[in-house]
């Protein structure tokens, strides 16, 4: 967001003063940024900067003062020639407010400092103790206000209010409303980014309870961002919860290939397992959000039909083999054929340096037939892509498919009528495409590089297994262009290997050493062979992607809602 | 700083280390002599002679689950010790309370509940960091096996040496 | 060939090597539960009555150890050297009069007429296996344990040579026998009780004896890498020494050589100096079998005696520091013994005997 106010037009700065030190921002700037740019950070629950402000949690009370007027409507000067304040006597929430010239604020003051005291213990009234089965703790915003602006001790005696608890608010998403602090992020969420307004406050006082509207239930595709803006425990993640404490998860950077959107992510896993992935904000991609769909699609990384080791054709069935052994192999069994009798199948789901090396083993064997299998799903207004390969603009960039899909065709009539005789199938089902396994099993090569057995890996003549998204290092370009990095969060299975070092592999054993020793390898030499990307490296891509594509594509609706939502 | 000992000037009669030598083969002596005649006893004959009803009430041993007086294993799995443990010997699996199970509220449990008492370091962290009162270190101290997995508690043996725990905050009680 | 002479050779070395290693394990034993007692500790008493079956749990330990040869050694030297430890060592006992006789047959097994000779002879051969076993280790601490070993042995064998020629002057024979049957006659050398008592030679000569027993027991410590001389081993300083890189049996031969090498030292000394297996009151074996094994059993007593007192100053004394050993060696003790033997010459030379 702040991204598109700095595009447009210079804006007005105003001048206030945050805990005695003058600063200066641009008009518009609410209160609770101005103080977190100043460094001094406001506690909030409700506020959440991509959703509207309501001002009902009370947590981000502040001093506010305005600037004295003269006589003349014009503030008096102080010795120090900046303006006098009149400082209100009572606390104002900073998250509804927009800075305004000469304005006064006090963060740390006594009566600051005493206002959130109440109200952390107001909050702590009807909470329940049960942070040690909380999946929030250790994440909780209640928890480390607590600690940060609480008191040490509950001065409350009384019962606490009984409500619902564990129930299914949808087929995500749990909710437990004795932990809910009525704070309405999950609500705005569904009316202003979702677009479906389902949930809703019933009761009133302390038996107002979070719900959905009778009849319906929390279940569409951004459901679970709810858990993650939810400040405390009330909404969880029925994938997620009790799976993992927190505190546990290593928090790698990376993003979702689940469309050609690439929404940023971080991935949290524990000794090689992944337990969530969460959106990562990124204004130029996926704000802070991402869709259920892609958020749940790592399972598959831990299935049980990972291929774990590199398997060769001997006799008539596949038996387990070593790489060397695998690969120089699937490289003879190649060699047997010139260039026009072979094709390859690669895939949007490669990342660029393994289409990039792809392109070169097409170079090295000679062979022209190579294309990508297009993948297409319904998608929405919000963030979800029709495009589910998150690389259809790597391959087309770096010369793997010009149409996706558009060559599909011929390498099936190729291989029924026979004049394709090699099969290099990277990351894809062959059988997908209209190859039945007899055809597959006619072929006299058929090399598959795949994580997972499927119907075609069966057929093949040499089996060499590779890594997922989270196990890998590599780049991708998204649908709008933009260049992004996949960071390894787990170690691959078995003695699975990073495809592009089967890749590279493949072509030394035709071309003998190329210089490719490391991920930035190939990197380097695809930037110095290809325009869109030279100058660049993975490092230089940085955490939030860099863009190196325009593609004519109207911007996706969230965009709009978000600049409409900017300008009210 | 530098500090220089000067070495202490020795008489003729300790030059020769003879009395010296002498003196100090009449103390051993004296130490066989008593030692053999049963004179003093230092030695505590272990397995035979142990210290059990000496053991001061502090007395760090093997950690181990409690159960309430409502039969409940106190445990939640919120796995804090786990991440206190400074050998990382904790390692547990939450399960869930099936809806309609008699503990349903407590919702969480541990499903499995391992302490690998090879790495265990007998800290007692984990008893001062369980916010549920439900594990504590125990007075066993003998804990061998001849095997690792011999050695490694899983929850039942654990709740075996823990036992029952008597006036202890019931915070899940249906009615708080 | 006489038949009966080697047979009867055959089972004396035979009982002799069972009764020495039945007494070196014991000698383990005893190391352990004395250095306990001395310390206030109880020591190894679990295994068997009083813990009286300890050797045997040991040795069954050494024996199923995995017998592990490093990848950096000298293979040949590094197997050799354990067997050059344990070898000598129990070879010198070859020519200690054990025992008076036993229906007629003398108890010794071989009673040659370089007695001593060859007892000097074989025993520098156990520096052998310690310089070889620091060498073929080719690793640091065994290095240095084997370059120490070399130079304390070589300078204590001196002193131990000196050490003994008093008593040769004296009796005028290196047969160990000759030199049993002449403390029989005369009274034992440091304690010259028996005779005829107003001999002022053997009186006086005693002062000398007894130098020559002091330094050659000290210096028998030394041969014996015996604290406060177990600078070879060190064990706080060079790890384990020459035996750093052995494990097993090959270890364990060392260890136990140097027990061995206890017994036989204190062998030489009991029938160098103290009578043999003389003692007074007690008649030999010519007078009854009974007689001859209560000499044989006089003979074990006093090497028992012996290794207490070895092991009594192992745990009393603290090491040495290398350059204090060599001082002691060259500057005192060869000093000493050298002088000694003027005196017990000029003694023997100018006192009239009778």
């Amino acid at each position: 967001m702040s991204e598109q106010v700095s595009a447009s037009a210079p804006p007005q700065m105003v001048n206030v003063q945050i805990n005695g030190v003058w600063h200066e921002f641009p008009k518009g700037t609410r209160v609770i940024e101005a103080c977190e740019k100043a460094g001094s950070y406001v506690p909030r629950y409700c506020y959440h900067k991509k959703l509207s402000s309501p001002g009902n949690c009370r947590m981000c009370l502040i001093e506010m003062g305005l600037p004295k007027m003269g006589p003349d409507r014009k503030p008096e000067l102080g010795a120090d020639g900046k303006p006098v304040i009149n400082w209100m006597p009572r606390p104002q929430i900073s998250c509804a407010q927009d800075v305004s010239e000469g304005m006064g604020i006090r963060t740390d003051s006594p009566l600051a400092q005493e206002c959130r005291k109440g109200v952390m213990e107001f909050l702590l009234i009807n909470h329940p103790l049960d942070c040690p089965i909380c999946d929030q703790a250790g994440e909780c915003r209640l928890q480390e206000f607590s600690v940060e602006y609480g008191r040490a001790d509950s001065r409350f005696l009384e019962n606490k209010v009984k409500k619902p608890k564990n129930i299914e608010l949808g087929p995500r998403v749990t909710l437990d409303d004795e932990r809910c602090i009525l704070c309405s992020r999950c609500i705005r969420f569904c009316q202003e980014v979702a677009q479906d307004d389902v949930l809703g406050f019933v009761d009133r006082g302390s038996h107002s309870v979070l719900t959905a509207h009778p009849g319906k239930r929390l279940e569409n595709n951004y459901s679970l961002n709810t858990v993650d803006i939810c400040p405390v425990g009330a909404l969880t993640s029925s994938d997620f919860r009790f799976q993992m404490r927190v505190w546990f998860l290593k928090e790698t950077k990376s993003f979702c290939t689940s469309c050609a959107t690439g929404c940023n992510t971080v991935i949290g896993t524990r000794e090689d397992v992944i337990y969530r992935q969460t959106p990562r904000e990124n204004d130029a991609v996926n704000s802070s959000w991402m869709c259920d769909y892609g958020r749940l699609n790592f399972n598959y990384l831990q299935s049980e039909k990972r291929l774990l080791e590199p398997e060769i054709l001997s006799g008539d069935k596949l038996v387990p083999s070593d790489w060397n052994t695998a690969i120089a192999h699937a490289a003879a069994q190649l060699k047997h054929f010139s260039g026009w009798e072979i094709a390859i199948i690669a895939s949007g789901r490669m990342t660029n340096e393994e289409l990039w090396l792809t392109r070169q083993l097409a170079t090295t064997l000679g062979v022209d037939l190579i294309d990508i299998v297009p993948r297409t799903g319904p998608g929405d207004d919000i963030l979800l892509s029709v495009d589910r390969n998150p690389n259809t603009n790597g391959a087309r960039l770096l010369g793997v498919t010009s149409y996706p899909g558009a060559r599909l065709r011929e390498i099936v009539d190729g291989v029924a009528s026979g004049r394709i005789r090699g099969l290099v199938a990277l990351g894809e089902d062959a059988a997908d495409i209209g190859l039945t396994p007899a055809q597959l099993a006619g072929l006299p090569a058929f090399v598959v590089l795949n994580l997972l057995a499927n119907n075609s890996t069966a057929a093949a003549t040499a089996l060499l297994p590779s890594f997922g998204f989270a196990e890998k290092r590599g780049s991708m370009i998204n649908g709008k262009g933009r260049l992004q990095r996949l960071n390894r969060a787990v170690r691959g299975p078995g003695q699975a290997r990073d495809d592009w070092e089967i890749l590279r592999d493949l072509i030394q054993a035709y071309s003998g050493r190329n210089g490719i020793y490391s991920i930035e390898d190939v990197f380097r030499q695809m930037s110095e062979s290809v325009p869109a990307l030279a100058g660049l490296s993975l490092s230089k891509i940085g955490d939030l992607g860099v863009q190196v594509l325009e593609i004519e594509q109207s911007p996706a609706p969230l965009w709009e809602l978000e600049s409409e939502k900017a300008a009210r | 700083m530098a500090i220089t000992v000067s070495r202490p000037k020795l008489n003729f009669r300790e030059r020769l280390y003879l009395p010296a030598i002498l003196s100090g083969m009449a103390i051993t002596m004296r130490h066989f002599k008593n030692m053999l005649f049963g004179r003093t006893k230092v030695t505590m004959q272990y397995p035979e002679e142990k210290w059990d009803s000496h053991m001061p009430e502090h007395y760090r041993g093997a950690p181990a689950l409690v159960r309430d007086d409502t039969g409940r294993v106190r445990c939640v799995a919120c796995q804090l010790c786990e991440f206190i443990c400074p050998p990382r010997a904790i390692k547990i699996i939450p399960g869930e309370f099936p809806a309609g199970d008699k503990f349903a509220k407590v919702e969480k449990f541990p499903h499995e509940f391992d302490i690998d008492m090879i790495r265990c370091i007998y800290c007692g962290l984990c008893e001062e960091v369980c916010p549920e009162q439900a594990i504590y270190l125990r007075k066993d101290y003998a804990i061998t096996g001849f095997t690792r997995a011999d050695m490694v508690h899983n929850k039942e043996k654990l709740l075996e040496i823990g036992g029952v725990m008597h006036g202890v905050v019931l915070k899940w009680n249906e009615k708080k | 060939m006489d038949y009966a002479f080697i047979f009867s050779s055959l089972i004396k070395i035979a009982a002799l090597l069972a009764v020495v290693l039945g007494i070196m394990n014991y000698a383990v034993y005893a190391e352990r539960r004395i250095s306990a007692l001395i310390q206030d500790r109880l020591g190894p008493n679990r295994v068997g009555p009083a813990g009286l079956f300890q050797p045997i749990a040991d040795a069954a330990k050494f024996l199923l150890k995995e017998d592990f040869t490093p990848a950096h050694v000298n293979t040949f030297y590094y197997w050799l050297a354990p067997c050059l430890a344990m070898i000598p060592a129990i070879t010198t006992l070859a020519v200690v009069p054990f025992g008076s006789s036993l229906f007629g047959v003398p108890m010794v097994i071989a009673d040659i007429n370089v007695g001593v000779l060859f007892v000097f002879a074989i025993a520098s051969l156990g520096v052998y296996g310690i310089v070889i076993a620091g060498w073929s280790s080719n690793s640091k601490y065994p290095f240095l344990g084997g370059v120490r070993s070399s130079s304390q042995m070589i300078s204590y064998e001196l002193s131990l040579g000196l050490a003994v020629i008093p008593v040769f002057l004296l009796v005028g024979q290196l047969r160990l026998t000759e030199v049993v049957r002449y403390q029989i006659e005369n009274g034992w050398l440091i304690a010259p009780f028996v005779g005829d008592w107003g001999n002022l030679q053997k009186w006086l000569l005693a002062i000398p004896m007894m130098i020559s027993f002091v330094v050659f027991t000290i210096a028998i410590f030394a041969e014996t890498n015996r604290l406060p001389f177990d600078l070879p081993e060190a064990e706080t300083e060079l790890v384990g020494g020459y035996h750093t890189e052995y494990g097993s049996m090959k270890f364990g031969l060392f260890f136990l050589g140097e027990y061995v090498a206890m017994i036989t030292g204190s062998a030489i000394i009991v029938t160098l100096f103290l009578g043999g297996w003389h003692f007074p009151g007690v008649p030999d074996g010519s007078h009854g079998w009974g007689w001859g094994l209560l000499n044989i059993f006089i003979f074990f007593s006093k090497i028992a005696g012996l290794l207490f007192v070895f092991i009594w100053v192992r745990w009393t004394l603290p090491r040495f520091r290398y350059d204090q050993l060599m001082r002691l060696g060259w500057v005192f003790f060869f000093e000493i013994a050298l002088v000694n033997i003027f005196i017990a010459a000029i003694i023997i030379a100018y006192l009239p005997s009778k």
